[in-house]
């Protein structure tokens, strides 16, 4: 569970240009469930969701992880503010607890979708041959595994975005981000996405996505939507539950 | 430590993953890097190498040559003048040197002609490889020289000296007294300098203030000053390419400073992802150490190693002419093989730092982009 | 598995450095044929009574730099070094004591 309290962040802070992206959120993501931000560009999903996912700190308020399986939780201790850890830990965090899917999939070109999907576990010193084999089994997971030598430049749209998600995975996170998912994606590609999503619901991941795309926020499966306009949290309803 | 080990493998492949994205502009960068270190290694080798061999062969050249002056000027010593010299507390033996030089008009070339210790008969002479090579001759041959009477000589070759020896003697013609000063029309009773040993070698200094106390129209050298000449001629020879050099590495420092200075937005692209991903700056800084690293230790390793072969196998065809010098008697020499710890480290220093310090400013900017730019383009 | 870039990598980069390194060590360790060679020609120089290096024979003045010489320019000085240009860069320098 993740849960923020009065939450702002002000980008440009005590600059003319100075602006509230988040204005005091309050907001409560459950576990093992989909929870959909949702929202015209500019709301403040985006800026919410890097907050979610330790990328940035908010200027004031607290954001508590719950329930994480992490080494940095003492025994006994199950609830972590992270909005005091140095960059450090943040990173360490972010790398541990969530696995990110970005707008366009943002796979690092020249390298091949094997090469993609081990990027974010090389930095944990972990063996090579450890992580491609992880690697190997998710792009098998996600049938993509006779493409594993390819340069993601020359996969189709449906392949990246499986190799993103494989990318998500590599280090086993409990959370899933992803922002704008099926931004470029056609019909048939934003189903298969929100079909991979519940499967990983099933696994007892926890997901949330930004996304105003009613193919995202009004598929199966997704368990809460969230309503972010000019900063604040709208109302919010439960997604249909199958 | 095996963790360590590991991340630093992890990072140096994605390293080694993306020069080789951006093949073009990193090969040109290794390229002209690894000339500019080859250009600074072979001044380097070739220029320590000369000094220390003029170094080793002068150490067993005469410990104090005493010159007469006149007005100033060199002049012709009395021989007299060896008598009252070795009358000096200290002074071991003292010899006159007979030694001057010998235009060839016809083929432009200057001799050394001098008188050695031990002397060849009178008629015969002990010539260096340099002129048996100009002059086409073999022992046994007849070389005609004219006098300063405008007298023919014909003096028979004895002897050639090696070739090993072209570095001191390829301009030397060593002939017995008689000839020389039948050559030259020499007046006896005089000679060119003198040479004196000393018998304790710290006093060499105290033995030539005594002669100059003396006899005050002479100047003293010492073996010390010849040794020291040598060295100053190659540094300077040497520092007027070090000087070139030092234009072409600041172009070069420029030239990478603007490669990664000018990070493309590609790259900024791709940092972006990895920041967001979960790579921290600490892994960014790294992944640059290792892309900067890369390239850096091999054109190191290429340019010295390119240039020990240009140097020591090759004998620096590029260089050679600036450092030796022209001359119509060239010698022909082949240098010791030799570097040593030291010129590597200078040459470390001089190549590597500059290039790691301009690159360094703009990857720590490039790690330090927000983790969440990536979600903000 | 093929093998990796970092190992390629490490694996030349360690014998460069490697090579260079026995190129350091080839250098400063005994050398017979070396050491006789210098003898020869230390010899010769103690016999002949040389004083200079027959490297610079492009001039009569240029020849034996370190011998002040009446045909030798601006010649003051011993060490003195009348090679253009250096004059114009070097002044006189005195051995270490």
């Amino acid at each position: 569970m993740i849960r923020l309290v009065e939450v702002r962040k002000i980008f440009n802070a005590g600059r003319p240009n100075a602006h509230a992206a988040l204005d005091g959120v309050t907001l409560t993501i459950r576990r093992s469930a989909v929870t959909v931000l949702k929202g015209p560009s500019g709301s403040g999903k985006t800026t919410l969701l890097s907050l979610i996912g330790c990328m940035a700190r908010p200027t004031s308020g607290r954001i508590h992880l719950h329930g994480l399986d992490t080494d940095w939780l003492a025994p006994g201790e199950e609830s972590l503010e992270i909005t005091s850890l140095p960059e450090r830990f943040l990173t360490g965090i972010r790398r541990r607890a969530f696995g990110f899917v970005f707008q366009q999939f943002h796979l690092v070109r020249g390298l091949s979708a094997l090469d993609n999907v081990m990027l974010p576990a090389l930095p944990t010193g972990a063996s090579r041959a450890a992580i491609a084999a992880r690697g190997m089994a998710l792009l098998e997971r996600f049938r993509v595994a006779g493409r594993a030598g390819n340069l993601v430049e020359h996969l189709s749209g449906g392949e990246a975005q499986r190799v993103a998600i494989a990318r998500a995975l590599i280090n086993d996170p409990a959370v899933i981000i992803a922002d704008e998912p099926t931004a470029h994606l056609d019909s048939r590609l934003s189903a298969e996405f929100m079909e991979i999503i519940a499967t990983l619901r099933s696994e007892g991941r926890t997901v949330v996505i930004a996304s105003h795309d009613p193919l995202v926020y009004a598929a199966p499966g997704v368990d809460a939507v969230v309503v972010v306009r000019d900063g604040r949290i709208g109302e919010s309803g439960s997604g249909r539950t199958p | 430590m095996t963790g360590w080990c590991e991340r630093q493998r992890n990072i140096l492949d994605v390293a080694l993953a993306s020069l080789r994205r951006r093949r073009g502009k990193n090969l040109s960068l290794l390229v002209v890097y690894s000339l500019t270190v080859f250009l600074g290694a072979s001044v380097m080798f070739y220029s320590a190498g000369l000094k220390r061999e003029a170094r080793l062969l002068l150490s067993a050249a005469p410990e104090l040559v005493v010159q007469r002056l006149s007005a100033g000027r060199h002049d012709l010593i009395p021989v007299a003048y060896a008598e009252g010299i070795r009358t000096i507390r200290g002074v071991g033996t003292v010899a006159p040197r007979l030694w001057g030089y010998y235009y060839d008009a016809v083929y432009g070339a200057n001799y050394t002609v001098q008188v050695p210790t031990l002397p060849p008969p009178a008629g015969e002479i002990v010539i260096g490889p340099g002129i048996a090579r100009l002059r086409k001759v073999a022992a046994g041959d007849l070389l005609p020289f004219l006098s300063y009477r405008r007298e023919d000589l014909l003096l028979q070759v004895r002897e050639i000296l090696p070739a090993e020896s072209e570095l001191v003697s390829t301009d030397l013609l060593l002939l017995a007294e008689a000839d020389f000063r039948a050559l030259f029309s020499f007046p006896s009773g005089v000679a060119t300098d003198l040479t004196v040993t000393v018998r304790n070698p710290q006093e060499v200094a105290t033995v030539a203030r005594k002669i100059v106390e003396r006899f005050p129209d002479t100047r003293p050298i010492l073996r010390e000053e010849m040794q020291a000449t040598y060295a100053a001629v190659f540094d300077w020879r040497g520092g007027l390419l070090l000087v070139l050099f030092g234009v072409v590495l600041l172009a070069f420092i420029i030239f990478a400073w603007d490669k990664a200075a000018g990070l493309s937005a590609e790259e900024r692209r791709e940092i972006g992802i990895l920041k967001g991903i979960g790579w921290e700056t600490g892994d960014i800084l790294t992944l640059k150490f290792w892309e900067g690293t890369s390239i850096s230790l091999t054109a190191f390793l290429l340019g010295t190693l390119l240039a020990y072969v240009h140097v020591f196998l090759l004998q620096a065809p590029l260089l050679a002419a600036t450092l030796k010098g022209w001359a119509v008697l060239y010698p022909d020499f082949r240098l010791v093989s030799r570097i040593d710890a030291f010129q590597l480290t200078v040459l470390f220093v001089l190549t590597v730092i500059p290039y790691t310090v301009a690159t360094l400013v703009p990857s720590w900017r490039a790690a330090t982009i927000d983790p969440d730019s990536v979600m903000r383009d | 598995m093929p093998l990796r870039r970092a190992d390629i990598f490490g694996v030349l980069t360690a014998s460069g450095l490697l090579l260079l390194l026995a190129l350091v060590l080839r250098g400063s360790g005994p050398d017979p044929a070396e050491a006789d060679r210098l003898t020869r020609l230390q010899r010769l120089v103690t016999e002949a009574q040389l004083t200079d290096l027959a490297l610079l024979t492009e001039a009569r003045y240029t020849r034996h730099p370190t011998q002040a010489d009446h045909f030798a320019p601006f010649q003051d000085h011993p060490l003195a070094l009348d090679h253009f240009p250096s004059g114009m860069f070097w002044s006189p320098r005195r051995p270490a004591p």
